[in-house]
């Protein structure tokens, strides 16, 4: 049995009026992938931008409940959360390089943490891309623009980018809605690999990649967590109807 | 009628409309050009004048100029861009920030003149700068920093969100992002707000009438708080005030004040392609 990491405990959360996340309980367990499925504006990515307070940039919100990381509320004041997000990172959706070389792109979360010596950053670097098996495609062109590289290629550095501030847990917002159905599988891939090292929750509205990647998956609805559990029970025996309906395409 | 003549004549009217744009300006550069050119030579622009501004160079005016123009951008730049940067990526909404919003917006549409009047009141005479080439770049300054505030707003709301929010995932500080991120990608739009804020201090008159611009004054300044002969103040002197100034002169110091403008300008343009060639998402 794996440590918990991140645990949810009664969380509610409003845009303005509207209640995005109603209590929700669930536990994210260390060194695994923990699906969040659903339909589109079920609050499956509302719930993972809980995780690191990326729903703090909006205004006119509200959450109450907890978000326990490592035992400790991540929304208590004293909370550093400079240090929340270095060790919580994120990928998103479209993948987004900075308009740098693919070499400051890794090497900006580094810089500005000041998590290495100027010396050491090079290799970090290198650590970094050959995680993500891009390494060996780039290491003859690090100074070009990182926009030059295809979108599959990008994901990666991307992925690359969150990793090298050393997180311990990494979000990832349907990190391959953006991507063809090959780069998808090597996305996925490389997630299986990356489950040895870093903790992982994954976003998505497909529900095959939930079944084919993850440990546990969550089936939100409405702002609800209907089910939360081990993948392989949730897809063969699904407790609630609605997850069964969900599963077998009746909606969503 | 047929839907395909209907749209030919759409889109003879559309032409049309640019032509009566585009034929004015390049009809003054050619009416000017021809008419000033003969004036344009060594001494002209490096020269004195002499015999009561009817003969002579202009070197004064042009080196006045310059030396506003530097002061207004000093003055005007740091603060337009400190304040924009507050207004777009610090304030929060409200009825404060809504009203500043407002006044800049309503400072672009200020009358010159006003800004002339207002030199005079306060820095002129309230500060005792004195008619000066402070007095006037400060003037200027403040009539080009609307420009160069909605300038640099545009440019870094149009740095796109993404970027901020990757960096801020990252555990950057707000203000590492706006550093490393942000500001860097909204050069290319913040140049060329400034540049073409220096092209309209460059060409005013209304704005340092009352504050800095000497009438005649054959030497250059030695000091911030000495007077400056001005381009355009020099061409509305020559031009009205005194009798007998050959033709070419007025055409010729018109034509250098154009070039500069327009050089200006084409700097700028030239700048944002070159930035923007480098940085594309």
């Amino acid at each position: 049995m794996n440590l918990d990491k991140i645990v949810v405990k009664n969380l509610n959360f409003y845009y303005g009026d509207f209640q995005a996340l109603k209590d929700i309980n669930l536990t994210i367990s260390e060194k695994e992938i923990t699906a969040i499925i659903g339909p589109s504006g079920c609050g499956k990515s509302t719930l993972l931008r809980c995780f690191n307070r990326m729903n703090d940039l909006l205004g006119n919100t509200k959450l109450t409940g907890e978000v326990l990381f490592e035992g400790r509320n991540i929304y208590e004041n004293k909370f550093d959360l400079l240090d929340l997000r270095k060790r919580v990172g994120m990928v998103f959706q479209r993948p987004n390089p900075f308009p740098l070389s693919i070499y400051e792109n890794i090497a900006f979360g580094i810089k500005v943490h000041r998590a290495a010596e100027r010396k050491d950053i090079p290799g970090i670097v290198q650590k970094s891309l050959e995680a993500v098996h891009l390494w060996d495609e780039v290491k003859d062109r690090l100074k070009k623009s990182a926009l030059k590289l295809s979108l599959e290629q990008k994901q990666r550095l991307c992925i690359a980018r969150a990793i090298a501030v050393k997180p311990e847990v990494l979000l990832m917002d349907e990190p391959c809605s953006a991507l063809d159905a090959i780069a998808t599988l090597k996305i996925e891939e490389l997630m299986q690999e990356l489950k040895k090292n870093y903790t992982m929750v994954i976003v998505t509205h497909n529900m095959q990649q939930a079944a084919r990647i993850s440990d546990k998956t969550g089936f939100m609805l409405l702002g609800e967590l209907v089910e939360f559990g081990f993948t392989r029970d949730i897809f063969t025996r699904p407790k609630d109807k609605r997850t069964e309906d969900y599963l077998t395409g009746r909606f969503g | 009628m047929n839907q395909k003549i209907k749209q030919k004549i759409a889109f003879f009217i559309l032409f049309l409309s640019i032509c009566l744009v585009v034929i004015p300006i390049v009809l003054l550069v050619i009416f000017i050009g021809i008419k000033g050119l003969p004036a344009i030579n060594w001494e002209f622009l490096t020269g004195l004048p002499k015999q009561g501004m009817r003969a002579g160079g202009i070197f004064p005016a042009i080196v006045g100029t310059v030396y506003l123009v530097i002061g207004a951008v000093l003055f005007s730049l740091p603060i337009g861009i400190l304040s924009a940067i507050y207004l777009s990526e610090y304030a929060k909404e409200n009825i404060l920030t809504r009203l500043i919003r407002l006044a800049i917006i309503n400072l672009s549409g200020v009358p010159s003149i006003v800004y002339g009047l207002f030199g005079l009141a306060f820095f002129v005479i309230f500060f005792n700068f004195g008619t000066s080439v402070l007095s006037g770049s400060l003037t200027l300054g403040i009539m080009i920093l609307p420009i160069i505030i909605t300038a640099t707003q545009e440019s870094l709301k149009s740095v796109p969100y993404a970027f901020r929010e990757v960096s801020l995932s990252l555990g950057a500080t707000k203000w590492q992002t706006i550093k490393n991120i942000v500001l860097p990608n909204a050069l290319p739009g913040i140049l060329t707000g400034t540049i073409l804020g220096i092209a309209r201090a460059a060409g005013e008159t209304a704005p340092i009438l009352f504050t800095v611009a000497a009438f005649y004054l054959p030497h250059l300044p030695k000091s911030i708080f000495d007077q400056v002969m001005a381009l355009p103040y020099h061409l509305y002197v020559i031009s009205t005030q005194i009798p007998g100034v050959p033709d070419r002169m007025r055409y010729g110091t018109a034509l250098v004040l154009l070039v500069m403008v327009l050089s200006i300008n084409l700097i700028a343009i030239i700048l944002r392609y070159q930035l923007r060639k480098k940085k594309r998402w």
